[in-house]
């Protein structure tokens, strides 16, 4: 099976999401990379030295310099001739760009798979991640998007692959690209930041929430979550909250401080890839689910942490 | 200006989804159910566009069972106009509802079909990008605004890391996402009028679409549970884990 | 700022739909096609807000739809096949010989299901006769005429925050007006205590008094499942506080058993936890054998009326009636109150119809009462209304052995006791300093599990951004009062961990979760001063019970 790997980048570098595909695609057979943009011979050349990649298909054409759906899934359609599956990370290009692939193919989509089980068969997330489906297609061509952290990322170096230029159709006149604004606050935004810092009830109030967790994210470069608990005292607005009733999160590393662990705040960090947790009752379910727990008094961990680092 | 809204009766996001013992799937008998909560954003927009006289007619759309006729009550009591209902006991996958959403909009010929991102059952994310491709036209997918300008829309998009303004030829499909607008509660006068407004019953046959599943459920299981790590003694050592993870 | 409301007129508007209420609009719809009749539940949909055992006795569905069993309907689907009583000591338990027990306690000709699927069923026979059913729509306040009658009701407005204050999306709640009102609330009615206050309704008769029952539904084991067999249980562990009440395990459709545990809320022990008692009650040997490789799937919990036939009130009053455990027709020894409530529904609705059709309107339905007090009810009632006041006043092992004597009695139509005198549960609460305080185990998080985690599976919420629903009269009393003489009993007794005790010394306070609540109502009951106000909250919120 060879399979085609939608490369992410910004233009001029390629991104890490593209690395977690480039294993998703491995498992299923031989890997080629498409890198569409407008000139990406830096990405091109980036994508050729990932470990396991084969080949390298290169577009480079102004109408595929913002990633528009409408001119980028004929382009893959096309080079989809050659090849039996289609894998992108499930980012919101990948997640713009898959679905119409797959409907020009006439095919069923694989949305967010978590792994591989065989040739045709997946396992994948439903209701929000409380069930994980076994799926097999039937289609003779398969359409996916991996979830990032599920897979590792390939090695970024050590391969050697070729690059071959390929070509679409080009301008669709369907749709244009008018500008970006990428978040540029300070601090990162809580549902995609890749470090949180979250606060409870044990923060006693406003000023104190402000003086012991601010400090320690803005020196781990991290979001900023509370609970329930924390929200209903006033401590941060409601729009910090983490949990069933608030956002639901991710990151790389969550760290909970004087969080108690209900399964109501559970059900919206649980699936952080490390938990942390500093609580000073060693009974706190919040160590049933913390990778690294530090029984302890956050009045004197979290200010020791901040300071050590 | 008509806009076609797409809407889904899926398991309400109050209630935890219990998976079947015997793994078959997660059980709905007797639970709450709702209407997809990214369909009444996109229900609430469109409404939102007639009030301000961009948009003449809302229609709203569910492929789904019998009881989804609920679901299309519910948008109706939001303010949209009629409902057509496309019946189907089977569960019917995203490219077949795409397909025969298509049916609908060459039936109805919008200038703005408005759906949500994704259902938060199966979390898809998939039917919008379809639709918009087999009707050959622009996709605006994850909208946190929607700004009509001539011939044209405007759509902001929630992507990784920020914002994304495009420009989508008529007629376009939008997605919503969550920061799009909030939905307005359904008023109790509106209920018990969106009681007689027009629903049309139809099946996916009537637009030629063979709704047989491509993909095969074997099996459906409760995610692993996390177990607990290790304790670790004290701050040193938990700025060791910090750097070991690369954050530090 | 003036609101404009909508206003609309039925013939009738029923406040709740459970079994009492659906069972009046579906016999007003068959009485008289003709009638306008609404529905209002403030559950997100109808069975929503159910919570019960249940073993129904069928007497009454056969009168209101008597092809129920060759129509799909759930309480079809489990016969009661087994009928087991157990008292329990701290490590065993020895069964009831069946021979001791009153005839009526045998279950025989019962069914056991998921009451709310059964009013789930009732909807839909409900709106197929036209009557118009509106859930999420709670009935917020009564509407009375000049002259002082029960015009109608209106429901809750929607998008009013913490303050008060309309927010953007405000939708004022409706009037709804009609020529009789029906109050099916069930137990501790929120519009049913105003009314029974404006009218004055309990004048000749005992307080109401009730228990918390706490619930769970649990997926076990299947070769342990035997489907329709029934158990109840009483003794431990609510001997050891003194209090009384008993456990009960019904084995359902679908491979579930649906267990919970009664607390009669006239505890004494202000220490006691009805929460914790029903936790360490799944912990008996024997209970524990039952569960044991299963998994708990759902978890609610509701009052029930515990007054027996002393405690029924006035039930008609100008413009309205009330119906069902609004009034309070549970008959406890046997803890049945839906075949009860669905028949004082038949009977309303057929006072209600004749009513309407001599052109009247407004006045009091004097016949209801007359009828319900004249029918199978007041029999049913009437044979163990001494049941509950002879457990409170004697306390669980001898109280039970007289109260089945005085049943046996009964039967016999001897009458040894007279009725009995009640207390309200508040007033029965006593001071902290005169009770031992009570360890309770730790959740293994296997069998016992901790409130909030259980609070997760009844899939309740409430919108955060709207007024407290539960009301306190005078902000400052739980910590004047209920804490220091009472050791703070609503931390405990709350199912849902609603009331909370933070900070230390000058600081202490109490933080209310609403978002949390069950509308069990139990705190409305409790309290020891009477200070907590249950009000409606906003449409729709409360828990979402699946099969309970
Ligand atoms: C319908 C519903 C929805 C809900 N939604 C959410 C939600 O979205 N998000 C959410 O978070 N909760 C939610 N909850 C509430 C949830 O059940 C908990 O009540 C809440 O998460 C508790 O917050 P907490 O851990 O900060 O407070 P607590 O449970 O009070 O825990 C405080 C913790 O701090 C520790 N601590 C105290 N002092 C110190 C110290 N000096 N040093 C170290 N540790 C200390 C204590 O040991 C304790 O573990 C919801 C509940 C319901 C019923
Ligand atoms: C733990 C437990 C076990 C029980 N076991 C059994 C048993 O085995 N067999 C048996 O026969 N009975 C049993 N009962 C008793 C039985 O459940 C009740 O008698 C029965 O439910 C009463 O029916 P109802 O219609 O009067 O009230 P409910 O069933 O309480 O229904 C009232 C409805 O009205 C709604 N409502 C209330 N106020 C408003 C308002 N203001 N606006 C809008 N809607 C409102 C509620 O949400 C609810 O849906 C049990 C009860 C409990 C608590
Ligand atoms: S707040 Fe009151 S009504 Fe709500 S669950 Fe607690 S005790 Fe019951």
């Amino acid at each position: 099976m060879t399979v085609l790997v939608w490369a992410e980048h910004n233009g001029v570098a390629l991104k890490d999401a593209t690395l977690n595909a480039v294993t998703a695609a491995a498992q299923l057979g031989a890997v080629h990379v498409l890198v569409a943009g407008f000139g990406v011979d830096s990405v091109a050349a980036q994508a050729a030295q990932i470990a396991g990649v084969e080949k390298v298909l290169v577009a480079d054409d102004a109408a595929y310099a913002h990633g528009l759906a409408e001119n980028i899934a004929p382009l893959v359609v096309a080079v989809m001739a050659d090849h039996d599956a289609f894998v992108a990370t499930a980012t919101t290009t990948g997640k713009n760009i898959a679905p119409r692939v797959a409907a020009l193919l006439d095919v069923a989509q694989l949305s967010e798979i978590l792994s591989v089980e065989g040739p045709k068969t997946f396992t994948r997330p439903i209701y929000a991640g409380n069930a994980i489906a076994t799926v097999e297609s039937s289609d003779a061509k398969l359409v996916i998007t991996a979830r990032g952290t599920a897979f590792a990322k390939a090695e970024a170096t050590g391969g050697s692959a070729v690059i071959e230029t390929v070509s679409g159709a080009g301008e669709s006149g369907l749709s244009s690209f008018i500008g970006a604004e990428l978040a540029k606050s300070e601090r990162p935004e809580l549902t995609s930041a890749k470090i949180i810092v979250s606060g409870g009830r044990a923060l006693k109030d406003a000023d104190t929430f402000a003086a012991t967790i601010l400090p320690l994210a803005d020196k781990l470069g991290a979001a900023v979550g509370a609970s329930r608990a924390a929200v209903d005292a006033g401590y941060v607005s409601n729009d910090y909250q983490v949990g069933q009733t608030g956002k639901i999160v991710a990151p790389e590393v969550y760290v909970a401080v004087g969080i108690s662990g209900a399964i109501q705040h559970l059900a919206g960090m649980k699936d952080s890839k490390t938990i942390i947790a500093i609580n000073k009752d060693e009974d706190a379910p919040i160590f049933q689910v913390a990778d690294f727990g530090l029984v302890a008094d956050l009045y004197t961990a979290v200010p020791e942490l901040t300071g050590k680092l | 200006m008509k806009i076609v809204v797409p809407v889904k009766r899926v398991l309400d996001y109050n209630v935890k989804p219990r998976v079947k013992a015997d793994g078959s799937g997660v059980d709905l008998a007797n639970v709450k159910m709702s209407m997809n909560p990214f369909d009444e954003i996109a229900v609430e927009e469109a409404v939102r566009l007639k009030e301000q006289g961009t948009a003449s007619e809302v229609v709203v759309v569910s492929v789904g069972p019998a009881k989804a006729s609920e679901t299309l009550r519910s948008a109706l009591a939001m303010g949209a106009d009629r409902a057509i209902h496309v019946v189907s006991e089977d569960e019917v996958e995203p490219l077949a509802v795409a397909k025969i959403l298509k049916g609908v909009v060459v039936d109805e010929t919008p200038d703005l079909v408005i759906l949500g991102k994704q259902a938060i059952d199966d979390d898809s994310n998939q039917v919008g990008q379809m639709l918009a491709a087999l009707l050959g036209r622009p996709q605006g997918t994850f909208a946190s605004k929607v700004e009509m300008d001539g011939a044209s829309v405007l759509v902001t998009r929630e992507v990784d890391g920020g914002l994304e303004t495009v420009r989508l030829a008529l007629p376009a499909i939008v997605t919503t996402d969550l920061r799009l607008n909030e939905p307005r509660y359904a008023s109790l006068p509106n209920i018990m009028k969106a009681k007689s407004k027009p629903l049309a019953a139809k099946a996916p046959a009537d637009y030629g679409v063979d709704i047989t599943p491509r993909l095969k459920v074997l099996q459906v299981k409760e995610p692993a549970q996390r177990s607990a790590g290790i304790k670790i003694a004290d701050v040193d050592a938990l700025i060791g884990k910090l750097k070991e993870l690369g954050v530090a | 700022m003036t609101i404009v409301r909508d206003e609309m007129a039925y013939d009738v508007v029923i406040v709740g739909g459970g079994p009492a209420g659906l069972s009046t609009a579906i016999r007003l719809k068959q009485l008289n096609a003709d009638l306008s009749v609404c529905v209002l539940e403030k559950g997100s949909e109808i069975g929503a807000h159910i919570l019960s055992g249940a073993v129904v006795d069928p007497r009454a569905m056969d009168e209101l739809l008597p092809d129920w069993r060759d129509s799909d309907c759930p309480l079809a689907q489990t016969p009661v096949t087994d009928n087991w009583h157990w008292v329990l000591t701290r490590k065993g338990h020895y069964a009831m010989p069946h021979a001791l027990m009153p005839p009526f306690m045998s279950n025989e000709g019962c069914y056991t299901t998921s009451l709310g699927n059964l009013c789930r069923w009732l909807g839909g026979k409900a709106e197929e006769l036209g009557v118009e059913i509106f859930p999420g729509f709670p009935a917020s306040e009564v509407l009375f005429d000049d002259s002082g009658a029960l015009i109608g009701v209106q429901t809750g407005d929607m998008g009013v925050d913490r303050e008060g204050q309309p927010k953007g999306d405000f939708q004022p709640g409706m009037r709804l007006l009609a020529r009789y009102t029906v109050l099916a609330e069930g137990a501790r009615g929120h519009l049913t205590k105003r009314v029974k206050a404006q009218f004055d309704l309990e004048r000749d008769c005992q307080p109401q008094v009730y228990g918390l029952g706490i619930k769970e539904l649990w997926d076990i084991d299947p070769e342990k499942h035997v489907p329709g067999r029934v158990l109840h249980t009483q003794g431990w562990p609510l001997s050891e506080s003194e209090s009384w009440g008993g456990g009960f395990l019904y084995h359902q459709a679908g491979g579930q058993v649906a267990l919970g545990f009664v607390t009669a809320l006239d505890y004494k022990n202000p220490h006691v936890s009805p929460y914790e008692e029903f936790q360490r009650w799944k912990q008996h040997p024997s209970i524990r054998a039952i569960l044991e490789g299963g998994k708990r799937v759902s978890y609610g919990a509701r009052v029930i009326n515990e007054g027996g036939w002393q405690s029924v009130p006035q039930l008609a009053f100008p413009g309205g009636v009330l119906a069902g455990c609004s009034a309070g027709f549970v008959n406890v020894p046997r803890i049945k109150g839906s075949h009860t409530a669905m028949k004082s529904g038949i009977l309303a609705a057929e006072a209600i119809s004749a009513a309407l059709a001599a052109g009247r309107g407004g006045d009091t339905l004097a016949d209801y009462d007359a009828a319900v007090r004249d029918s199978w009810i007041a029999s049913e009632l009437k044979l163990v209304q001494n049941a509950q006041p002879l457990v409170a006043k004697f306390g669980g092992a001898l109280g039970t052995v007289l109260a089945g004597a005085d049943m046996w009695a009964r039967v016999l139509k001897v009458n040894p006791f007279g009725p009995m005198q009640h207390h309200t549960d508040a007033e029965a609460t006593g001071r902290a300093d005169l009770y031992k305080p009570i360890a309770y185990p730790k959740a293994d998080g296997v069998i016992s599990f901790d409130r909030l985690t259980n609070v997760s599976y009844s899939f309740t919420n409430h919108e955060e951004e709207q007024p407290c629903h539960l009301r306190l009269k005078d902000a400052s009393v739980p910590v004047s009062v209920n804490l220091p003489i009472y050791a703070g009993p609503e931390a405990r007794y709350c199912p849902a961990g609603v009331y909370e005790f933070l900070g230390e010394g000058a600081e202490k306070r109490l933080q209310i979760n609403a978002q949390n609540c069950l509308h069990c109502k139990t705190c409305d009951i409790k309290d020891t001063t009477g200070n907590i106000d249950w009000a409606t909250p906003e449409g729709g919120g409360g828990p979402n019970y699946p099969n309970m």
